[in-house]
């Protein structure tokens, strides 16, 4: 078996989570090594989007 | 040009230092401000006969057989079809009805005052569960027991609700939500502690000052098998509450969201009085014993005023039995908490959930921030039948429909970007 799929089977994951925060509280709930990343998918109404941002600057 | 920033700090400010007291009860056509002698009021956006749905026409007509204008269900419907009846929402006129939210000039209502801000809220007494005319239920049995709270639990609730008023300036009904939250309700489906903590409250008020002490046992009896009692209390309290943080220039934060089961509505502070609407969404159900998903009505009721508050779905982590009513699993019910908080502009400085460490609920919408996150309000809610006449289906989920956000956001834009 592959070196690092040995590794993993041993000693567990190292999880980069991007998006939804609760899957990363779930893990370090679990004690795996969780990084959070705040990503979420770009909006449909990107117009509306660009205008909330700019308001948010005012 | 305006500071959005401030005018949120000063809405939510209002609404955090709210102080909902429950100061009195009286028929409604006496009490709630321009409520003509022919008017319904109902819950969510404005509606016409016409646009009603199923549950909202059952209550309609269950209204006009308990006031006496029509005889029969049949004639219920024409009357309301010919326009002899006015249609108004309950948000029009300070008050809020849970489901079709349907209130009528002689339904006891309960006054609850803003002793922050001086300003007064309303709604009616709840009914209990199953076959009721908030359900869109209208039989006689329904209508009887519409009678019987008006002319035996309406009397002595009133002289009980003064006795309080006037030893110790009424009841506190923010103190009692607070405590109920640390009792596992959230103020939306589950009202267990909530009727519990109001029960010990009135109950000595009612013994000094019923003005017929016979009626109690049945009174308690009915108070103590309705673990809702307390639900009507809580909406006029977030009402009040929601109201007082309404019309500051400048404010993207959500003073209304009420559904009439046909459309959603919302209104923000900034915004004046102008509703955006659309389409009502459909809630997960968990369905009692013999109904299926075709049979659950669009979503419907002015009890999304808890959300608004800050409370209900959005304080599920405090309220891991309700799983059991609504369906799911604590987890989740916690998860919805956690989301919630995205979309809002404060915790909440007096509900507060145990199990997070006493951190206060995610409080007070911010309309941008649903527009940017795309993140929409969660709501644990009744649910009626498609059809009049057939009552409460069963209980669960629902969330937001993003269209009338966007609409509102778009609308913000409009009113504030520019200046």
């Amino acid at each position: 078996m592959n070196e690092r799929l040995q590794d993993l089977l041993k000693n567990g994951p190292k999880v980069i989570n991007i998006g939804v925060e609760q899957f990363a509280l779930d893990l370090k709930e679990q004690e795996v090594p969780t990084v959070q990343m705040d990503w979420r998918p770009p909006q449909v109404e990107s117009d509306l989007l660009s205008k909330l941002k700019k308001l948010r600057k005012k | 040009m305006v500071d959005i920033d401030k005018a949120n700090q000063e809405a939510t400010s209002r609404l955090l230092s709210a102080q909902p007291i429950l100061v009195g009860m009286g028929l409604a056509k006496d009490v709630i401000p321009d409520m003509g002698e022919r008017v319904l009021l109902h819950a969510g956006p404005p509606i016409d006969w016409a646009n009603m749905s199923g549950p909202m026409r059952g209550a309609v007509m269950a209204a006009c057989l308990y006031e006496g204008w029509a005889e029969t269900p049949e004639e219920a419907q024409r009357i309301a079809e010919k326009g002899e009846v006015t249609f108004d929402p309950c948000h029009h006129h300070h008050a809020v009805g849970p489901m079709a939210g349907v209130t009528s000039p002689n339904m006891p209502v309960f006054i609850v005052e803003n002793e922050d801000r001086g300003n007064k809220a309303f709604c009616s007494m709840n009914e209990g569960l199953g076959k009721v005319m908030r359900m869109g239920a209208f039989s006689p049995e329904v209508i009887e027991h519409l009678k019987w709270m008006r002319d035996v639990l309406y009397p002595n609730l009133h002289a009980g609700v003064k006795e309080a008023f006037n030893a110790q300036g009424g009841i506190d009904l923010k103190n009692i939500m607070a405590q109920a939250l640390h009792m596992g309700d959230e103020m939306h489906n589950r009202n267990k502690a909530g009727t519990s903590l109001f029960f010990r409250a009135i109950t000595p008020f009612l013994i000094e000052a019923a003005p017929n002490i016979g009626d109690l046992p049945d009174i308690f009896r009915f108070i103590d098998k309705n673990d809702h009692f307390f639900l009507n209390l809580a909406m006029a309290a977030a009402k009040a509450s929601t109201e007082a943080a309404h019309g500051v220039e400048g404010s993207s934060l959500v003073t209304t969201m009420a559904r009439n089961g046909t459309e959603m509505g919302i209104r923000i502070s900034g915004l004046g009085d102008q509703w955006f609407t659309c389409e009502a969404a459909l809630p997960d159900v968990l369905l009692f014993p013999g109904f299926t998903k075709d049979d659950v009505n669009r979503d419907i009721g002015d009890s999304a005023i808890m959300e608004t508050l800050g409370i209900g779905g959005f304080a599920l982590a405090a309220a891991p039995a309700i799983v059991q009513f609504i369906g799911g699993t604590p987890d989740d019910a916690a998860k919805y908490t956690f989301e919630m908080y995205e979309i809002t502009m404060v915790e909440n400085n007096t509900y507060t959930i145990p199990s997070l460490n006493f951190r206060g609920t995610p409080t007070g919408i911010d309309v941008i921030k649903v527009g940017e996150t795309g993140i929409t309000p969660v709501l644990d809610t009744g649910a009626a039948h498609k059809e009049p006449g057939k009552g409460q289906v069963g209980a669960g989920i629902v969330r937001m429909p993003a269209e009338a956000f966007n609409k509102a956001a778009a609308a913000f834009v409009d009113r504030y970007l520019e200046e």
